[in-house]
């Protein structure tokens, strides 16, 4: 019945964008869609989280008569696809609130309105999907719908070519996916999932399989080196599709991996978790290094999505080498990091996203070096956005140092793995994973100090207004999921329990039994968490120290210029610019990972030119491999420009000689 | 009864840190006095300058917004937490399951977190070169200080400060190759993110070498006050992580009759006394290094502690 319930849904959705092309351009049709995408997407919402909570329900299939004759639209709700289900509605319901308010200052709606219904829809569509030609279609609108919303903006050149580079990724990852399904299903084989789960490929097909599983869902997900559309395109959106995109999107990706390596590819061979441990610790690594040399608060979002995906794949890499070795409890407790994962940064991402949407529309400014001080201004936007930098920097209590501390745990197990390179490789990814939750600290440092704290550094920023009652309503509701979580992580880990069971036959042991609602992963005497204790012990502590402080010391407060070593300057320009804050991290990492190179040109004493200071940096991934393939294409496309322009005899000359050479061809091989 | 006992030796040790701390800095100021020939202030001065900045009144800068005076009392609850949960003369504390030493490190990292920001706030050019430098000293010193906790976890088989503890004080350990390692690396960490010499120097003002006096050099009053103390109770957190890893003598069990907790107070007291003056003796022997030689130092830290790590994976049998 749920799975029913969310075919109707999505049905409503799509029902929703053809009904919104036709009346796009009247004013009140934004309030009606949103409206009603929040109405589905809680709809939705509901009945996943209720398929995830009743823990033994069976998994329900369904086979509509559409796409290939012979094989139906085969759709299909297991615990897998109910988590799932559930990131993404609660994704689609928070970014439909926020966009109740939010939409109202969109300049370009009518190019908005139609896509964004169908992208709610697509998206619940590829985590339904139980046949590969449903799912590669679902994948395919879900990649174009995305599209179409990221040039909607599309006076911008920038955007163009965002959208530009985004469609020729999502091609690319799509043709890897198909070639992926069709070396699944063999020459003979069905396309139906059902039948891909019963024949697990050979080995080496398999290997070829992830191989290229790798390749098509990193490319949608963000993976190093198949990261470059993403810094473009996500920002590129108007902000709660950029919400959507980073938070929940990419995590459609996430669930693919899982769907095809986990589900369809039999056992695991041994070296499976290298290739996915070391994308996922260089995606976390460098994805958080590009995001701190970000001035752009949306591109500084997106590459942090980068980063958190890297941790997510380390997760999974963590769970396949465990499984392999037949280490249930431990694959077990990297899989519900990995998961604990995806939900949080779906929380936390949105929510950045959100604040820097308020921001976007308040200022007309996402340049952090003209903004500043808005924490005066958006009181209540910034606290927000405070919350959710505190979740992704993984800080107690809140939501995201529980997954990122699971992780942790998982890593510790990592000795018992006989495989001699895993023992290498996993504690070097342990100790990428702190690099770069300590850059992460740095980074959002950087966002929130830069965008809220200082002094305003444009007219734009000082004249910002806090933000509308429905976007506020759409940040709060993350807000307090985040802290939910982080202080109550034992309830949420449960739930991940059925999912656990369900791809590794294992799962963690039961949280609601450990007293005091504590976590305990594996075993008491080996690590445990409270993020309770830990909130009230903070709280305590802090209120103890101003109630002390208030009434046995002095409680006034004088306002005065401020100090500044006694030289303080009214310009905001003499402020610490977030160019100059990563500066000196651009020094210690930069010089590696982007050759990046510092110029001063001081002019000699008495000459009145300026000083001028210029930082150059490359993006590795653009010059070593994208750069070469565009110059190839382009080279072979010049070199056959000549076979455009020749005359009839000519074609005819090549045609008969193509024909001869094939025909010889085929004379020799038989 | 059974409930009671802990609980008493939970809060002791909550209130011992917070008595102990600016002792601990004033005799580390004294001992480098000394060994220069000077008569230095006396120990106790700490405890005036806290009681004399708490009477004074705050002056806020114009545009200091609501985080500018949070960030004090939140840098000061989570240095607090976090050293409460270390043990200091009785390990088996009736809380330390609440978190494990990656959470103590985490909420080191909250604390750090807002003093950042806090530096950010009034927008003034001293406390973004602050914050600039703590978050790039950090982000080498926190992963070596995680890595750190992976070498004794692995040898431990748990990431609890209190298993960890006892399991350093039973005899079975003995010497190892990347305990070395591992104790290097957490002194540098430790002089790393206690600002002291040769990272920073907390006796400088008005100098381009300093980080963390210049994110705080808005503060005044109560919330310089807080500060201040914050940052003598991470000090005090430091040696007694080391203490409780490397040194584990003469700490009591939760079980022992209560004589035991005098012996382990005075072990406690001897080890902070030892740890003071090293620290003294190492601050006046050494010069403070270039900004960007620091990298290099902690970087040295990453190094060792991810080596004790290999090691310790290399040398564990299935």
């Amino acid at each position: 019945m749920t799975l029913i319930a969310l075919l109707w849904c999505i049905a409503a959705w799509l029902g929703l964008s053809v009904f919104a092309v036709v009346v796009a351009r009247t004013a009140i049709v934004g309030t009606i869609v949103y409206a009603a995408c929040l109405a589905i997407g809680m709809l939705g919402l509901s009945a996943g989280l209720e398929h995830l909570i009743a823990a033994t329900a069976p998994a329900e299939t369904i086979i509509l008569p559409l796409g290939l004759p012979w094989l139906g639209a085969n759709f299909r709700l297991d615990n897998l696809s109910a988590f799932f289900v559930l990131v993404v509605d609660l994704g689609a319901a928070t970014a439909s609130l926020y966009a109740l308010g939010y939409g109202r200052h969109e300049s370009e709606q009518h190019r908005v309105l139609p896509f964004y219904p169908a992208f709610l829809a697509a998206m619940n569509l590829v985590v339904l999907a139980d046949d590969a030609f449903t799912f590669l279609v679902s994948w395919e609108l879900m990649s174009l719908v995305s599209w179409a919303l990221v040039v909607a903006h599309h006076h911008d050149r920038e955007n163009i070519r965002a959208g530009y580079v985004y469609l020729l990724m999502a091609s690319f990852g799509t043709v890897a996916l198909l070639l992926a399904f069709g070396l699944l299903a063999g020459p003979e084989g069905s396309y139906a999932f059902a039948e891909l789960r019963l024949h697990p490929p050979s080995e080496t097909l398999a290997a070829a399989v992830l191989a290229l599983t790798i390749v098509g869902t990193g490319s949608k997900a963000g993976l190093i080196p198949l990261h470059v559309w993403l810094p473009l395109a996500h920002p590129a959106a108007p902000s709660h599709v950029s919400a959507l995109m980073s938070g929940v999107m990419t995590k459609v990706a996430v669930y693919a991996f899982i769907r095809i390596v986990f589900t369809f590819l039999g056992p695991p061979q041994w070296w499976w978790a290298l290739p996915v441990l070391i994308a996922g610790a260089a995606s976390a690594v460098i994805g958080v290094l590009y995001a701190l040399n970000q001035s752009d608060l949306k591109k500084l979002l997106a590459y942090s999505t980068i980063d958190n995906i890297g941790v997510i794949f380390i997760g999974l890499g963590l769970a396949l080498a465990f499984q392999t070795n037949a280490l249930g409890a431990a694959a077990a407790l990297a899989m519900a990091a990995a998961l604990l994962h995806v939900f949080n940064h779906a929380l936390f991402k949105s929510l950045l996203f959100f604040g820097a949407g308020a921001v976007l529309t308040s200022t007309g400014e996402r340049n952090l070096e003209r903004l500043g001080g808005l924490i005066h201004t958006m009181p209540v936007t910034a606290f927000l956005f405070l919350l959710a930098s505190m979740a992704i920097c993984a800080l107690p209590p809140l939501n995201g140092f529980v997954s990122e501390w699971l992780t942790f745990q998982a890593v510790l197990i990592s000795p018992q793995l006989p495989q001699w390179s895993l023992r290498l490789i996993v504690p070097a990814v342990g100790a990428m994973l702190a690099l770069a939750a300590a850059l992460t600290a740095a980074c959002f440092v950087k966002a929130f100090g830069f965008a809220f704290l200082g002094r305003p550094r444009s007219d734009v920023a000082k004249r910002a207004v806090e933000t509308d009652t429905f976007s506020l309503a759409g940040m709060f509701s993350l807000g307090a999921l985040c802290l939910f979580i982080g202080i109550l992580p034992g309830f949420v880990i449960d739930r991940l329990a059925p999912v656990t069971q369900f791809l590794l036959s294992a799962r963690l042991p039961v949280q609601a039994d450990v007293p005091w609602l504590s976590i305990i992963p594996i075993s008491e005497g080996r690590s445990s968490y409270n993020g309770l204790l830990v909130f009230l012990f903070i709280l305590i502590s802090s209120l103890g120290a101003v109630l002390v402080i208030h009434t046995f010391a002095s409680r006034k407060v004088r306002r005065s210029a401020a100090w500044d070593c006694g030289f303080p300057d009214p310009r905001p320009v003499t402020q610490y610019s977030a160019d100059s804050f990563v500066q000196p991290l651009r020094r210690v990492y930069g010089t590696l990972v982007f050759l990046a190179r510092e110029k001063v040109q001081m002019p000699t004493p008495g000459e009145m030119s300026p000083a001028r200071f210029t930082v150059t940096m490359q993006d590795l991934a653009w010059r070593l491999i994208y750069s070469p393939i565009v110059h190839a294409v382009e080279f072979s496309a010049e070199r056959l420009n000549v076979l455009q322009f020749m005359t009839i005899r000519r074609y005819l000359a090549l045609v008969f000689s193509a024909l001869i050479f094939l025909l010889i061809v085929l004379a020799s091989w038989t | 009864m059974d409930l009671i006992q802990p609980l008493i030796v939970q809060g002791a040790q909550m209130f011992l840190a917070l008595a102990l701390a600016p002792a601990l800095i004033g005799f580390v100021r004294k001992v480098k006095a000394q060994l220069l020939r000077r008569r230095g202030p006396p120990i106790l001065q700490p405890y005036r300058d806290l009681i004399r900045l708490l009477r004074k009144d705050v002056v806020l800068a114009d545009n200091a917004s609501w985080l500018f005076r949070a960030a004090p009392y939140m840098v000061f609850a989570g240095t607090w937490v976090a050293a409460a949960l270390v043990p200091t003369f009785a390990s088996g504390l009736m809380f330390s399951w609440s978190a494990d030493l990656v959470a103590i490190i985490a909420l080191l990292g909250s604390a750090r977190f807002f003093l950042a920001l806090a530096g950010l706030d009034v927008g003034t050019s001293f406390g973004g070169i602050g914050s600039s430098r703590e978050v790039m000293i950090a982000s080498l010193a926190e992963p070596a200080l995680i890595v750190i906790v992976f070498t004794m976890a692995l040898l431990a088989g748990s990431t609890q400060l209190s298993t960890i503890a006892s399991f350093m004080a039973s005899n079975d350990v003995g010497i190892r190759i990347s305990l070395g390692m591992a104790l290097i690396a957490l002194l540098i960490v430790a002089l790393a993110e206690n600002a002291r010499i040769p990272v920073d120097n907390p006796a400088t003002h008005l100098e381009l070498t300093m980080v963390h006096e210049a994110m705080v050099l808005e503060y005044s009053g109560r919330h310089l006050a807080l500060m201040e103390f914050a940052a003598w109770l991470q000090l005090l957190l430091y040696l007694s992580l080391i203490g409780c890893m490397f040194a584990p003598w003469g700490l009591t069990t939760a079980s022992t009759n209560p004589g035991g907790y005098l012996v382990g107070l005075a072990a406690y007291i001897l080890k902070l006394i030892a740890g003071g003056m090293v620290l003294g003796l190492f601050e006046v022997v050494i010069a403070k290094m270039r900004v960007f030689r620091v990298p290099e130092f902690v970087g040295v830290a990453l190094m060792l502690a991810l080596l004790a790590t290999l090691l310790r994976y290399v040398s564990s049998s299935q």
